[in-house]
């Protein structure tokens, strides 16, 4: 053994001292750019996602519309009762007031031009202000899907004509009614607004982000109270012994396991045993919260470990009971990081597919769900529904899907970092 | 006080110091207490009488048991898991560790001032008020007013913080905190303050503020402190006990125990042999 106090003093300035220190300098280096690359690549693969699903859906957003004259003649207009009146004449002879010239069977042809609901609108349109019978209504309703697709440069004109789902009579047509000024292209609001349809023209998200919510409604409701009151037993009160650490790992497992086996559980227990109803959100929020249960269970327990022991120490030193020490001091403590880990658990819970369609979350309903025992879609539900549709319109409809889908869930986890930093406290 | 399982030697420090205070009535009587963590025991055979109305301080080398023994007088020890007690402590008589004592109350009986200030994460009003509201003390907002203003200005703390109940505790400085503490202690009125190195994270003037604090609150409460400063032992105390290996080797008055120590191991750590 070499006595520290007789050693020679330290050269730090020989070869073998310096090569040491620059070697160390160069790991230092290394390690940064091994970092600097892996965060490149992220944001690289990131960009890339982003840049595509908003190459492909940034057509959604916006929709064509033609403005059409319908002559509402009482012929097949019953002032009475303007609902129940021959629309499909009205909109027939609409066209034919449009293009005088044509007709016989080119005529089916050019009804082609406007959406199939063409006839619902007008009457909706009627029905809301009847005085325009026996007289025009001018209405601008959304051109069928290939002219959408034509209007926004997603047909080639140069394709063979048998190739292309519109005809160079249509194109004609087509450029005829833009040249009158009677095709606008406005923002895309029904995408917002309107629910499901088989017309990729009419389609919007407004039943899955109403099933989405009530979904989510339920999954908060039972998760949260549910989770926060499993974390304090477990972290305050429950003895250590082999009971408690087994609950501790099969919760741990809990959050490990896939979702769709949550889905088989929801649809073995929630459906067939217990008889809820099929495509309800109410049972789609019940899988959700199973799953999101053992998150919650383990950020609560997080944010109630972290709370240092001398607050508690002072409560109980002060005569509180464990209950008040609790409620009075850790809980409202620990809120701010339960909240943002109940937020980050929601979100996940919102892009869940795969337990939603196992108990059939994927109806196809043509407006928003009444209530939480109603048959509905959520929005990754909806986007795999409309991937799976042929209409080239539902391409881009699937991509702005799924932009909207992110949308949310940016909101969502911007929500729980701002309330992070703004609730943060340091001892 | 002759128990018969009690080293000669210790019989013989003890009836010293009862001698010292005939006249003066224990508050906390303690008799052959043991202390374990698990399988380690930290405390062997400890039996102390601490007076009324006085201030004893624990000494002793770090690890010796001091803050454990403190913390068996208001049932800290009960929080710690692997922890057990044996033995008898008992207040005014009353055996604590009785099965039907409720420990809510008797930590309100016996408040405690930790080594670091710790002062809720809330109003200083909050702090000092919320021991008299969680125990029922008074009866309206302008009777806990009061208890909030006496409790403050006690603790020599009201003229530093009167304008600014409504901010955060966590915002004064380290003695104003430890000062805080001691307000929210005495709050809900104790009968023993059991302070633990209370001076341990403040400067030389905190620190002789809270010891001229100690010594007006003697007047009404009974104190037990535990500090690694001899001096601070001998300012405040009347009392000590030196604490060693976890046995109370010595215990006196304290102007005996720095002067006159009858035992080589409480004389070797006073003139700073080891510790
Ligand atoms: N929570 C615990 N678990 C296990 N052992 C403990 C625990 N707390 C204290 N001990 C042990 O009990 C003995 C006494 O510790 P204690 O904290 O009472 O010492 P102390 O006299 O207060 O020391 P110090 O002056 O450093 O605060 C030590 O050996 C310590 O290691
Ligand atoms: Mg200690």
């Amino acid at each position: 053994m070499v006595d520290i106090a007789t050693r020679p003093p330290i050269d730090w300035s020989t070869p073998a001292a310096r090569a040491r220190r620059k070697s160390r300098y160069a790991a230092n280096r290394r390690l940064q750019a091994y970092g600097i690359a892996a965060i490149s690549l992220a944001i690289g693969l990131l960009g890339i996602l982003i840049i595509s699903l908003i190459a492909t859906g940034y057509s959604a957003f916006v929709t064509t519309r033609i403005t059409v004259d319908f002559p509402i003649s009482t012929e097949y207009v019953n002032p009475e009762d303007p609902a129940r009146g021959n629309y499909r004449a009205v909109v027939k002879a609409g066209i034919e007031e449009l293009f005088p010239n044509v007709t016989g069977p080119d005529e089916r042809a050019l009804g082609q031009l406007l959406t199939n609901n063409t006839q619902f609108m007008v009457r909706d349109a009627v029905v809301a202000d009847p005085s325009v019978i026996g007289g025009k209504l001018s209405l601008s309703v959304p051109a069928s899907d290939p002219f959408d697709q034509l209007n926004k440069g997603l047909v080639d004109r140069n394709t063979p004509e048998d190739e292309r789902r519109v005809t160079d009579q249509q194109i004609q047509w087509f450029d005829q009614l833009e040249a009158e000024g009677r095709v606008s292209t406005p923002f895309n609001w029904g995408l917002f607004f309107n629910s499901d349809s088989r017309f990729p023209e009419l389609a919007g998200l407004a039943g899955a982000i109403v099933g989405s919510f009530y979904a989510l409604l339920v999954c908060f409701l039972v998760a949260f109270p549910i989770g926060i009151a499993a974390a304090i037993y477990l972290e305050e009160f429950a003895p250590r012994n082999r009971w408690t650490d087994l609950i501790e790992v099969n919760i741990n497992n809990l959050a490990a396991v896939p979702s769709i086996v949550f889905g088989l559980l929801g649809l073995a227990v929630f459906l067939n045993f217990i008889g809820l109803p099929r495509s309800a959100p109410l049972v789609g929020g019940l899988v959700l919260a199973l799953m999101t249960l053992p998150t919650i269970i383990i950020v609560t327990r997080a944010s109630l470990k972290a709370i240092p022991p001398s607050i508690r120490e002072a409560g109980l030193g002060i005569g509180a009971s464990k209950h008040q020490m609790v409620m009075h001091h850790v809980l409202p403590l620990a809120l701010p990081g339960i909240l943002t880990g109940t937020i980050i658990g929601l979100a996940q819970a919102l892009g869940e597919t795969a337990p939603l369609l196992l108990i059939g979350m994927n109806a196809f309903i043509t407006s928003p769900p009444g209530g939480i025992l109603d048959a509905a879609t959520a929005l990754p539900t909806q986007v795999f529904i409309w991937a799976d549709s042929p209409e080239r319109g539902f391409v881009a409809l699937t991509s702005a899907g799924i932009l909207v889908l992110l949308g949310f869930l940016i909101i969502m986890n911007s929500i729980a970092i701002f309330l992070r930093q703004r609730l943060e406290r340091s001892w | 006080m002759n128990d018969a399982s009690m080293s000669a030697e210790m019989t013989a420090n003890l009836s010293k110091s009862l001698d010292f205070d005939q006249a003066a009535k224990p508050k906390v009587v303690a008799k052959d207490v043991n202390v374990f963590y698990g399988e380690k025991q930290a405390l062997f055979d400890v039996s102390i009488d601490i007076v009324e109305k006085s201030v004893t301080a624990f000494i002793g080398p770090s690890g010796c048991g001091k803050s454990t023994f403190l913390r068996c007088i208001n049932r800290m020890n009960d929080t710690i898991e692997g922890c057990v007690v044996k033995g008898g402590i008992s207040l005014d008589g009353d055996d604590i560790y009785a099965p039907s004592l409720d420990v809510v109350e008797l930590r309100a009986r016996v408040g405690m001032v930790f080594q670091k200030p710790n002062p809720f994460p809330k109003s200083i009003y909050e702090n000092v008020s919320y021991g008299p509201r969680i125990h029922g003390l008074a009866r309206g907002k302008t009777e806990l007013d009061e208890i909030v203003e006496s409790s403050l200005k006690r603790a020599g703390l009201w003229e530093e913080v009167k304008d600014r109940l409504n901010e955060p505790g966590t915002g004064l400085s380290g003695g104003q905190q430890q000062r805080l503490c001691i307000a929210r202690a005495i709050a809900v009125s104790p009968e023993v303050i059991l302070m633990d190195e209370p001076c341990s994270a403040l400067d030389p003037i905190a620190t002789a503020r809270i010891e001229e604090l100690i010594d007006e609150l003697r007047a009404n409460f009974t104190i037990i402190i535990v500090t690694h400063s001899m001096q601070q032992a001998a300012r405040v105390s009347q009392r000590t006990a030196f604490f060693h290996l976890g046995i109370l080797v010595e215990l006196g008055a304290t102007e005996q125990i720095f002067t006159n120590p009858s035992d080589k191991r409480t004389q070797d750590y006073i003139t700073g042999r080891f510790g």
